[in-house]
């Protein structure tokens, strides 16, 4: 008998290690013949701990478990899910690059061939520079991370440009509130990330490749680490990749709790050892980035999916979407919402599906009063916009942004004049301190806030005009759409912005 | 009263930055391993590492505090970090933060006045599906309550 339980940092801070210790204790007293094989996160967190038991006819879903249900587990007692790929959430799913997340060990390389691994780096090791760069730019993938920069053509001006070392910089500083798509791949299919980067190396001539991964992620550290050992020492890295006469090699680097240096030009300030304050661009990173070497930034999400790119083609990647949003996006659904978790999709699925129909609206019961998408420099989307469809133009339209596709769910009893002030008081910790607007305009913005909630109406003007210096005086997003969550709070939510002047009239 | 360390020697600080001196971009590694080693920057790192990388003294402390990772002086023995940011706020957990802080007496990034606990505030923990949640030492902890945490703080020895 198999059991696979998750090892991903969310299943272990719900009791998914006690879990597993209980099993190895009940299997050992019983003297069963047990293997217990640690695997990533299917994604549906509300169910997590979710052990999947094979007894030989297929895995079987139960979850969530506690380490009190492992009697009935091992009897066969316990009520379960039946096999995971028949919940209606995860059944709804397009899974493409989180095709093997929680289904294989995340640290058994041939496990992860055998579902597919490497067969996109094969294909690609035959193809020239130039075809792997017009693969990238066929299958439209634009960047995850949350500007949506077509990748195809960042990677065609580092192919370009002429350098004795160019670097693959893979940005793991995924600091957003609402996201953890980076974290459940690295935790759950690190080769794939390794992959990835081993193919835009090959891609755009770069030997060396970064993962900058964010301190708060411990046990992603710690996977990634594991991960890009075992794949030196299978040649899948190093001096002769796959026997093919190619180099290429990579190494974790921790940050150290600064959100702006998931800011690419931060951090890449941060990599070569400077505080992660921002750089103007031009130059752009592509042309002059880690130590002035042409470098391709992308986010972990872009970096993951190129694996399957070239395992099953472009064209195939590029049929689902809509618009030019092409492919899936991993949503993460997260807050107060009673199914929360990561929801891979074809772009073009509507807010409110995702959020009534897939998360079952809120966790607490009570009725959702606003989504914040796109992490703490999104937006506050009232539920009178759910009809908005998910995909990076189609939300900018509705005055949102996609970012790196974390929605953070709120119920009736959220003040959006509170939540408003804390944007301002995020950017204030976090700026950089470049630039004035975003150094000195947060902390005015959270005194203005405070007037506003004092009941001086005077001040909403105030607050706005800040807002558009914010916008237009910022190099970067943490100063330039911070004015995203406070002023949609403001426009959609007059009424929080109200209440203490009334009440004072 | 912080955590008693001995005070680090000229030559466990030289040791460990010669591991990294190699590497490219060599102080975020070397910071991060100085505070593994002894719980913070040792002040006379500083100097060293200036040297060592032809930086100034004043380049080297601007770094170090920049990141809000990287202290001056030792933490308590355990530290808690308490996610405050929006997922975690959706689901109750800026109350559970101002309850630990008044329940403790402390404000965020003090010290139990007997070393044991140092209570600091993190912007996400990817934890944003199953909040509030929290980090203790390098354990991560979801959809905690006042009684989880409670029980956290007296494992502590808060």
């Amino acid at each position: 008998m198999k059991l696979y339980i998750p090892m991903d940092s969310a299943a272990k801070a719900l009791g998914a290690d006690d879990v597993a210790e209980a099993v190895r204790r009940e299997a050992e007293a019983r003297d069963l013949d047990v293997t217990i094989i640690r695997t990533g996160t299917r994604g549906m967190i509300w169910l997590e701990p979710l052990v999947e038991i094979d007894r030989g006819n297929g895995r079987e879903a139960f979850g969530p478990v506690t380490p009190k249900d492992v009697t009935a587990l091992l009897d066969g007692t316990l009520d379960g899910h039946g096999p995971v790929e028949n919940i209606p959430f995860f059944a709804r799913q397009t899974r493409l690059t989180f095709a093997r997340c929680g289904v294989i060990d995340p640290l058994d390389l041939a496990d992860y061939e055998k579902h597919g691994g490497l067969a996109g780096l094969r294909r690609a090791i035959d193809l020239s520079s130039a075809e792997i760069v017009a693969e990238v730019t066929d299958s439209g993938l634009r960047g995850r991370g949350g500007a949506g920069f077509p990748t195809g053509i960042k990677w065609k001006t580092v192919m370009e440009a002429e350098a004795p070392q160019k670097y693959i910089v893979c940005n793991a500083d995924e600091g957003d509130s609402g996201t953890f798509a980076d974290r459940m791949i690295m935790e759950g299919d690190p080769f794939t990330l390794i992959e990835g980067m081993v193919i835009a190396g090959l891609g755009v001539g770069a030997t060396k490749g970064y993962v900058y991964l964010r301190s708060e992620y411990p046990d992603a550290i710690a996977v990634m680490n594991e991960a890009i050992r075992i794949a030196r020492a299978k040649g899948a890295l190093g001096e002769d990749i796959l026997g093919s006469n190619r180099s290429f090699d990579m190494e974790v680097r921790v940050g150290a709790g600064a959100y702006v240096c998931g800011e690419e030009t931060s951090l890449l300030n941060s990599l070569e050892g400077k505080r992660g304050v921002v750089r103007a661009k031009p130059p752009l990173p592509a042309l002059e980035g880690f130590l002035g070497r042409p470098t391709v930034v992308n986010n972990v999400i872009s970096l993951a999916t190129i694996p399957v790119i070239f395992e099953r083609g472009a064209q195939l990647y590029a049929d689902f979407g809509m618009g030019r949003s092409r492919g899936t996006v991993t949503l993460q659904i997260a807050g107060n919402v009673a199914r929360g978790g990561l929801f891979e999709t074809a772009f073009g699925i509507t807010l409110g599906e995702v959020v009534n129909d897939l998360g079952g609206g809120t966790r607490s019961g009570q009725p959702v009063k606003a989504v914040q998408v796109g992490g703490p420099l999104g937006a506050y989307i009232p539920v009178a916009n759910f009809d908005a469809p998910l995909g990076y133009e189609e939300l900018d339209a509705k005055g949102g942004l996609l970012g790196h596709a974390g929605l953070t769910v709120f119920d009736d009893s959220v003040d959006m004049l509170k939540m408003a002030r804390f944007a301002m008081e995020f950017c204030a910790v976090e700026s950089c301190g470049k630039c004035t607007p975003c150094r000195i305009g947060s902390v005015r913005g959270v005194e203005t806030i405070d007037r506003i909630a004092r009941g001086d109406a005077d001040a909403i003007p105030l607050l706005t005009d800040l807002c558009e210096t914010m916008t237009d005086g910022s190099l970067c997003a943490l100063g330039g759409f911070t004015p995203f969550p406070v002023m949609s709070a403001l426009n959609h939510f007059p009424d929080d912005f109200a209440t203490q002047k009334e009440a004072a009239e | 009263m912080p955590q008693t360390t001995s005070i680090p020697t000229d030559a466990e600080i030289a040791a460990i930055l010669a591991e990294h001196k190699h590497r490219e971009g060599p102080l975020l590694p070397m910071l991060h391993a100085l505070q593994a080693e002894f719980g913070y920057i040792p002040t006379a790192a500083i100097a060293r590492i200036a040297h060592l990388l032809n930086m100034t003294k004043a380049e080297v402390h601007g770094v170090v505090s920049f990141y809000h990772d990287f202290r001056e002086r030792p933490a308590g023995h355990h530290v808690v970090k308490i996610c405050r940011a929006e997922a975690c706020q959706a689901v109750g957990g800026d109350a559970l933060a101002e309850e630990t802080l008044a329940k403790l007496g402390l404000d965020w990034h003090a010290t139990t006045p007997n070393g044991a606990l140092t209570v600091e505030p993190v912007y996400c923990l990817g934890m944003c599906a199953c909040g509030p949640a929290a980090m203790v030492d390098d354990k991560v902890v979801g959809r905690l309550d006042a009684a989880r945490m409670a029980r956290i703080l007296t494992e502590a020895g808060a």
